[in-house]
């Protein structure tokens, strides 16, 4: 009480001008006390996020040796190399066709999933996720021994119905239908859990409403279902391109981008090229190609959210 | 307990003055409703008065002291929230404590205190229970709680009922009276809704776009408005309005509405708007009450007239009658055995002995 | 009007909703059947690991019946948990996901409350540049990142590169974006009252954070620490390309380097492992689903 009383009186002798500087500080107390505490975050993003990214480009512009600037010698150098067009060509049939036959499955999967009572798609849910909760270096492995050229679960179980032996991972088509399907039933889950949110967030009101309109089940999924799901698809596809074109643990460890070099994607080579061969400028160079297909879907997320942002 | 005044003060969102200069004056002890509709600065206003926003000009004292740069914490105030703003997360006697424990009071002291607001507002079986599993009114009287037990200088509440269903608001309003009643703290109480800041203020600041239109208490506000939004924001149905002159008939005073309507003034009336110019446009103000079905025998300053009624809302004790007068909307409260019904004529009649004259163009009640 | 259509749709009224049942009984049905067959899908190989986990390297060699076990043997597991280099894997990633975990906590908290509720300049910028962040993948950056630790190395002469803590600086730009990113949506969603009546309550910006907001957001907080973690558990590519030596390995890499010699695989030690390598995971999904599920779809749905 009488610190107030002392503050204030000092306070009400005061010139307008110094309350309005007293205001000013308190305000520029906050900012700062604001700033402080992302600054931890700050210094990270730019110390290990934006730093490494710029130096990715110094370095692609380095010969092997990083003695000497070669400019775009190492651009050039991969242009002529058949490797690299395969790779680029490998990257793009992996990622459109993992992500459209995840975004397929997860949809119909989760319409399923929706379509039973309520007390048991916490059941259902919960293992249709596993495949997205272990660490796909670990399920890969299994994957793999799925695979193995000489024992081969899936073999021996076609053999019943005359079939095979399939070369999973020796023959290159079968190779990259292989890393397909691995890179589907990982991520399938997650498009499933996605796609699930937002059918439970359609309101039961407007099914009623299209089936009193006299719509029916498929007229239902084209003009309530999709259109109230746009929003989520779309970000939940964009999110998972990224993903799946960066993919590098499923292709390393199930094919280690053989046979020949047929399934090796833009990670896994520039891993090979730039830490194994120890070409680092050569790797960052590959690695780099990347970034336009990241950053287009990266724009279109962004526009997403903004606008999503706007609205609320 | 402290007295709380407002010296000329400014708020500015950049460009946008929302409040601009008030000045007001509370009493140690008194309950102030701050009423309007919504974005006229009365919400502005009372979180200014907490420290929530600070103030753009002006001072602001609460106990004679200025607290334009001092933080909320500091003011000893206390505030209810439309939304309750419950931590959801603590029980009922935590909610209420919270500010105490924070400033570090003794156990046995925040325990008392606690009871005692719980016991004062009926909800010592509550006191263990989380927000969540409690009801609308069982909420806010946890939130009042948590303000009583403060025990501070000034009580803000900002629409505290307005997420209240109609008969809980009520039931609340009375509540907020009786509360205020026991602990006599200094109360600013800010609503959009005219009955509750009628039956709950011992004085009503009717504010709009910013400036304090009135300030009195609820009866002379309904019966003395000072102007045309204070006469039409407070009562309802509203006060109804029908544009008009006055003129000299036979030396006697008239105030002509229509071509053919036109009543002479009661001569306390008459005498106080004599002066007035005779071309001036001028509403007539007239509250629904005073506008009533004809009596068999004359009275002073009761003028009959015939009318067509448009619609009729029975309430029970009264009717509430809805007329057009050329091209004006009126309203009138008539007993409900006057026989008046949907589409058809009835002869009614006006009290000009309480009636309003208005300037039409200023608005100002003359 | 009305009476007449009901009296004229009544009796094939009763066979339509007879028939709209059934529809549902059968799209039941179908729908059970689908899910079965995902299902097993699902699990085919987390249940393929078990079986082959329990097998002695003699029946996997023999090429029985794969997906049956006739002699099982707990071998696999007794080697493995004895063998002190698999031990130590397991070690390095429970510490390096503990305190990457806490790093995670203790720099996206407080940049969350920050980014939600003090409006400064270039907050709303920011609260976006750490949304791009968390899209950027680690196969982007795990080249200069590795030169830049070597360079870091040869200027200071403390060495990172092939210390297991190095992973401590570089899972933090996995971890921390996305973490922000959904406790901004969690505070954001607080209404803006509850921290008026904190301050009106005289609780300071920091008491604010730990008392009202943290015990309020704490669904969101759980969700947040389960991603981090299980983030750092599985992450396979920083510590391939940072660590060579066997004791400075984590679970994921350590198996596949030390379990696979040349081309000799053990498969039952292998997938033994993995099994292991996948159990936290596993676990704190088992136990803490709703949470888990949270966290994934917050990122899209949330902010």
């Amino acid at each position: 009480m009488v610190d107030v009383a002392l503050q204030s009186s000092r306070t009400a002798t005061a010139q307008a001008g110094r309350k309005r500087a007293g205001l000013r500080n308190a305000l520029r107390r906050k900012s700062m006390s604001a700033f402080l505490m992302t600054l931890p975050l700050i210094l990270l993003i730019a110390v290990l996020v934006i730093y490494p990214a710029l130096y990715s480009l110094h370095l692609a512009t380095l010969n092997k040796a990083m003695t000497k600037f070669v400019g775009f010698g190492n651009f050039e150098f991969l242009f002529k190399r058949e490797t690299f067009w395969l790779v680029v060509k490998q990257s793009c049939i992996f990622a459109i066709s993992a992500v459209v036959f995840k975004a397929l499955i997860g949809f119909i999967v989760a319409h399923f999933v929706h379509n039973v009572p309520a007390n048991k798609q916490r059941k259902w849910r919960g293992m249709l996720l596993v495949p997205w909760v272990i660490p796909p270096a670990m399920s890969t492995l299994a994957w793999l021994w799925l695979f193995d050229p000489s024992y081969s679960a899936f073999n021996y179980t076609l053999s019943f119905f005359g079939l095979g032996p399939i070369p999973w991972t020796g023959d290159a088509m079968w190779a990259r239908f292989s890393v397909i399907l691995v890179n589907v039933w990982y991520g399938a889950p997650f498009f499933m859990i996605m796609y699930l949110a937002a059918l439970k967030s359609v309101p039961e009101q407007l099914y009623e409403a299209a089936a009193i309109d006299g719509a029916n089940w498929w007229q239902r999924i084209w003009y309530v279902t999709l259109p109230m799901m746009r929003n989520i698809i779309a970000i939940t596809t964009l999110f998972s391109l990224i993903v799946t074109f960066a993919n590098f643990d499923i292709v390393r460890i199930l094919t280690a981008g053989g046979p020949l070099d047929h399934t090796h994607i833009f990670a896994t080579w520039a891993f090979r090229v730039g830490i194994e061969g120890s070409d680092i400028p050569l790797g960052a160079s590959v690695s780099l190609f990347m970034v336009p297909i990241l950053a287009v879907a990266a724009i279109f997320i962004l526009r997403d959210i903004t606008k999503r942002g706007n609205e609320s | 307990m402290a007295d709380v005044s407002l010296r000329k003060v400014v708020k500015r969102y950049d460009e946008v003055e929302a409040v601009r200069g008030i000045d007001l004056d509370i009493a140690d002890h008194e309950f102030v409703v701050l009423v309007g509709p919504s974005g006229c600065g009365k919400s502005t206003t009372l979180r200014m008065i907490a420290g929530l926003e600070d103030i753009s000009d002006g001072d602001i004292m609460i106990g004679g002291d200025v607290v334009n740069d001092v933080p909320p914490k500091d003011r000893d105030i206390a505030m209810v929230f439309q939304n309750y703003a419950l931590y959801p997360h603590m029980t009922v006697a935590e909610n209420m404590s919270f500010g105490l424990r924070l400033k570090h009071y003794p156990k046995a002291e925040i325990k008392s205190r606690v009871t005692e607001a719980a016991r004062m507002l009926d909800i010592t079986d509550l006191i263990d229970r989380k927000p969540k599993q409690l009801s609308g009114g069982q909420r806010q009287r946890v939130a009042m709680g948590r303000a009583i037990v403060r025990n501070p200088k000034v009580f803000l509440f900002d629409e505290p009922l307005s997420n209240l269903d109609a008969k809980l608001r009520v039931q609340m309003r009375i509540e907020i009276k009786k509360v205020h009643q026991k602990v006599r703290t200094t109360t600013v109480y800010v609503t959009h809704d005219q009955v509750e800041a009628m039956t709950l203020a011992d004085r009503v600041v009717v504010m709009n776009h910013g400036r304090i239109e009135q300030i009195g208490t609820p009866n002379e506000l309904y019966h003395k408005p000072a102007t045309r939004f204070v006469a039409s924001f407070i009562g309802s149905p509203a006060m109804n309005f029908v544009p008009c002159r006055l003129e000299d008939v036979g030396g006697k005073l008239n105030v002509r509405l229509t071509d053919r309507l036109s009543f002479p003034l009661p001569p306390a009336r008459a005498a106080r708007y004599q002066g007035l110019s005779r071309t001036d446009k001028l509403l007539l103000g007239l509250r629904p009450e005073h506008v009533m079905e004809a009596r068999p025998h004359a009275e002073p300053g009761i003028e009959p007239f015939d009318a067509v009624l448009d619609v009729t809302e029975p309430m029970g004790m009264e009717t509430l009658v809805y007329f057009t007068l050329e091209g004006s909307q009126l309203c009138g409260r008539v007993n409900p055995n006057a026989g008046a019904q949907d589409g058809s004529p009835l002869r009614l009649a006006v009290d000009l002995n309480n009636m309003h004259l208005l300037n039409e163009v200023t608005g100002a009640v003359l | 009007m009305s009476t007449v259509t009901i009296d004229k749709s009544g009796p094939t009224r009763k066979v339509k909703y007879g028939s709209m049942s059934r529809d549902r009984t059968w799209a039941l049905r179908w729908s059970y059947f689908f899910l079965t067959l995902f299902a097993i899908f699902s699990l085919v190989p987390p249940f393929y690991m078990l079986i082959t986990s329990l097998k002695s390297s003699a029946e996997i060699s023999a090429a029985t019946n794969p997906w049956w076990v006739y002699h099982p043997t707990l071998s696999n597991y007794v080697e493995l948990l004895t063998s002190n280099q698999f031990l130590r894997f397991f070690w390095n990633s429970a510490w390096v996901s503990i305190i990457v975990v806490t790093i995670t906590m203790l720099i996206s908290v407080p940049a969350a409350f920050a980014l939600a509720r003090m409006k400064f300049w270039g907050s709303a910028t920011l609260a976006t540049g750490v949304f791009l962040t968390y899209l950027i993948p680690d196969s982007l950056l795990f080249i200069p990142l590795f030169k830049m630790f070597a360079v870091f190395g040869d200027w200071t002469g403390i060495q990172l590169v092939n210390r297991w803590y190095v992973l401590l600086f570089i899972y933090p730009t996995l971890t921390v974006p996305f973490c922000t990113w959904i406790m901004i949506g969690y505070f954001a969603s607080i209404p803006k009252e509850l921290d008026e009546a904190a301050i009106i309550d005289g609780a300071s910006w920091f008491q604010t954070l730990t008392r009202i907001f943290i015990p309020v957001a704490l669904p969101g907080l759980i969700a947040a620490t389960i991603f981090a973690f299980t983030v750092s558990w599985a992450q396979f590519l920083y510590p391939l390309v940072f660590t060579t030596s066997t004791d400075q390995l984590v679970l994921p890499v350590g198996i596949i380097t030390t379990l696979i010699k040349g081309d000799v695989f053990n498969w039952g030690q292998i997938m033994t492992g993995a099994l292991l390598g996948a159990a936290p995971p596993l676990i704190i999904y088992a136990f803490l689903m709703d949470y888990y599920i949270a966290g994934l779809t917050a990122g899209a749905t949330k902010g």
